[in-house]
């Protein structure tokens, strides 16, 4: 069995002091209703406790050695970098955790902490359904009740995971208000947070949120980038180019992109959901046309009309459709250190076809952006060129919009 | 005093004066029009409101139950703008209320906070409760309240600590929000659980005036609320009325009755 080191007091697990707490630059911050502040507040000293607390760290490299399977492997893709100018590209197999993404990570360490903060109820949102199995999974694991809200859109064209959910015992509330996507989502376990905040906690599965949850998020989610780099450096002999991740609200990019902001040579490239085309309206590349906002209890990139009002997101992958995005890749973006494009509906698809036929490997919808970032970036950088490539999740999901997108499904044979 | 008439302060004294608290009732602008709701605004001054607040409809009103969140949404689909809310105001200061404005931080934010402050003024606006703002996060918005003598209404909730009840009520002026229960608006069976102990913090901490709000919808609550509290809010039990069945006369005509009852209610209370 491959060796997982517990992280010690020099790990990023550790939350760094920011200039001013809970801000990443001028984003970030804490706007909500104040009958949630002492539950941020217990939430942020118990997983600073947690951070230097053995019992807390080798608990969950424990779960993460036995239960997660990290650390995760790494495919180089000869077949697929082929069509992607020549570069050499190596994925990062965070579809092969447990739960088949990422989103384990980050949901293991908060049900945890939920117990440490002696709460016995989670509630969480989820777009394409992985952070909603994710949550249900740990419940299960750890005894806690366990409520996920689902915007109504996407219980439909995400069916399989609302079973996976209930099936772990999880209640999958569906959610009709608004858009009924993953916004309304999250609005509706607001609202439940803020009814029932004294027995759950609500396990927010991406990088956004009212402080600490974009730093805690991004802290758990580390290990990605921790265990990729050393695994670069091993396979190859040095840093990759760039580091590429698709951007919904940014957890997989965050976790990826983190051990790397030090190292200045290699670009970090999120790659956002460009739906039908910018000029179409209908996308959720928030930093292709979006200006600051505040949305779900922090500043950032949010695309808004010219009252202030969400508009709403499209992309044929739920995960990505969000209309803002975790505050700290807006900062990242503004000081230049990270950069972020779009692929349209149609790269994706054809993305995601290319991996499944050169490499055997069914990529997620949403990890299918990073892919064709991939494909362009490595044409634009050549054959010289190392890309890594975060695959943050699998596609079984999405079998069914795949099915109906390349017309595979026999409508008779029903 | 702002400078166009009474400020929120000057109306809870006046109340007190009068031997009773206030009646603050909430409407969203625009439900079930932008007319609809200037008219019904106007009802609630003549049947006793002594503050109204005018809601600003969001995209994304998290603590906003569902009678509210659909008044919200029907709103929007029929096109209302913020700029609404400025003639909702100076309406509700021409028929002898003193208007505040209720807004999601996002549309403050994004007309810019110092110009949301100068329009608000200018329409006769006492001030503005921001229920997804907290004071750690208003510094802007001290700054512009008080260049434009405008009052500042945060929130605090059962779960407020004494440290965040010192905090927030030390950053109010007007009276201080205080939320009757966990949870987001919508009417409720009782509301004294919570409510009477968290004015009773409050008063430990603060002399600003307390008022009460979620879940308030009859004249017996109002009544039992007016025993301890300085004002009565009332809000999805009124924008409920409104949204009934019928044409928009006779719903006007239901929202009269209720806002009697409910302002013959915060007469009835007894310290």
């Amino acid at each position: 069995m491959s060796e997982v080191p517990a992280p010690d007091e020099d790990t990023d697990l550790v939350p760094q002091e920011l200039p001013r707490p809970g801000r990443f630059g001028d984003f970030g911050g804490r706007y909500v209703p104040e009958a949630l502040v002492p539950a941020l507040e217990q939430l942020d000293e118990a997983r600073q406790k947690a951070a230097v607390d053995p019992e807390f760290t080798d608990e969950l490299a424990r779960l993460h050695a036995t239960y997660t399977g990290r650390p995760s492997i790494l495919t180089e893709v000869p077949r697929f970098a082929a069509h992607c100018g020549g570069a050499r590209v190596v994925l990062k197999r965070e579809d092969l955790n447990h739960t088949g993404s990422h989103k384990i990570n980050n949901v293991l360490a908060q049900a945890l902490i939920t117990k440490r903060m002696g709460k016995t109820r989670v509630i969480a949102e989820t777009g394409a359904g992985q952070h909603g199995v994710a949550t249900a999974t740990a419940a299960a694991l750890m005894g806690l009740d366990c409520t996920v809200y689902m915007g109504k859109v996407d219980t439909e064209r995400q069916a399989l995971n609302v079973a996976r959910m209930k099936i772990l015992g999880a209640e999958v509330v569906a959610v009709e208000h608004g858009s009924a996507t993953l916004k309304d989502a999250i609005n509706e376990a607001l609202r439940d947070w803020v009814t029932n905040v004294g027995t759950t906690h609500y396990v927010i599965g991406t990088v956004t949120g009212p402080h600490p949850f974009p730093e805690m998020v991004r802290d758990f989610h580390a290990v990605i980038g921790e265990e990729a780099r050393a695994q670069v450096l091993e396979l190859t002999g040095r840093l990759p180019d760039a580091v590429v991740a698709c951007v919904g609200g940014g957890s997989n990019a965050m976790g990826i992109f983190h051990r790397f902001v030090e190292d200045e040579g290699v670009r970090l490239v999120g790659v956002e959901a460009g739906g039908e085309g910018i000029e179409s309206g209908r996308h959720a590349a928030r930093f292709a046309s979006a200006s600051p906002g505040v949305l779900h209890g922090a500043m950032s990139y949010l695309m808004q009309d010219t009252d202030g009002q969400t508009v709403e997101s499209h992309s044929i992958s739920a995960g990505l459709d969000y209309p803002s995005v975790g505050p700290e890749h807006s900062y990242l973006r503004d000081i230049g250190r990270a950069e972020y494009r779009y692929a349209t509906d149609d790269q994706v698809m054809e993305a995601f076809s290319l991996l499944c036929r050169t490499e055997g490997i069914i990529p997620a919808l949403e990890s299918a952006h990073a892919l064709a970032g991939a494909v362009e970036l490595g044409r634009e950088l050549g054959p010289e060129a190392l890309l890594l490539v975060n695959l943050s999740g699998r596609g079984d999901k999405d079998m069914h919009t795949a099915a109906a997108y390349f017309g595979l499904v026999d409508e008779d044979a029903r | 005093m702002s400078a166009t008439g009474a400020g929120v302060e000057d109306v809870l004294l006046r109340c007190r004066a009068e031997g009773r608290v206030a009646l603050i009732g909430y409407l969203p602008v625009g439900y079930p029009s932008v007319e609809g709701s200037v008219a019904a605004m106007r009802v609630l001054v003549e049947a006793g409101c002594d503050i109204v607040e005018v809601g600003l409809a969001y995209s994304d009103p998290v603590i906003d139950g569902p009678v509210n969140q659909d008044a919200m949404a029907a709103a929007l689909e029929a096109g209302v703008r913020v700029d609404d809310a400025f003639d909702a105001v100076a309406a509700v200061r021409e028929a002898g209320a003193t208007p505040v404005v209720m807004s999601y931080w996002n549309l403050v934010l994004h007309r810019g906070v110092e110009r949301f402050a100068a329009d608000l003024a200018a329409a006769g606006g006492a001030g503005l409760i921001t229920p997804d703002l907290v004071p750690d996060e208003a510094d802007d918005w001290v700054a512009a309240s008080d260049r434009h003598g405008l009052d500042r209404i945060f929130l605090v909730a059962p779960s407020s600590t004494p440290e965040r009840l010192a905090r927030v009520t030390a950053a109010c002026r007007g009276f201080v929000y205080a939320a009757s229960t966990m949870g987001v608006t919508g009417a409720r069976s009782s509301v004294d659980g919570d409510a009477r102990g968290l004015v009773e913090r409050v008063r430990a901490v603060s002399d600003i005036p307390v008022c009460i709000g979620l879940g308030v919808s009859t004249r017996e609550q109002a009544a039992e609320i007016a025993g301890y509290a300085d004002g009565v809010i009332v809000g999805s039990a009124l924008v409920r009325t409104l949204g009934g069945d019928g044409e928009l006369d006779e719903r006007l005509e239901s929202l009269r009755t209720l806002t009697t009852a409910l302002a013959q209610g915060v007469r009835e209370g007894h310290r």
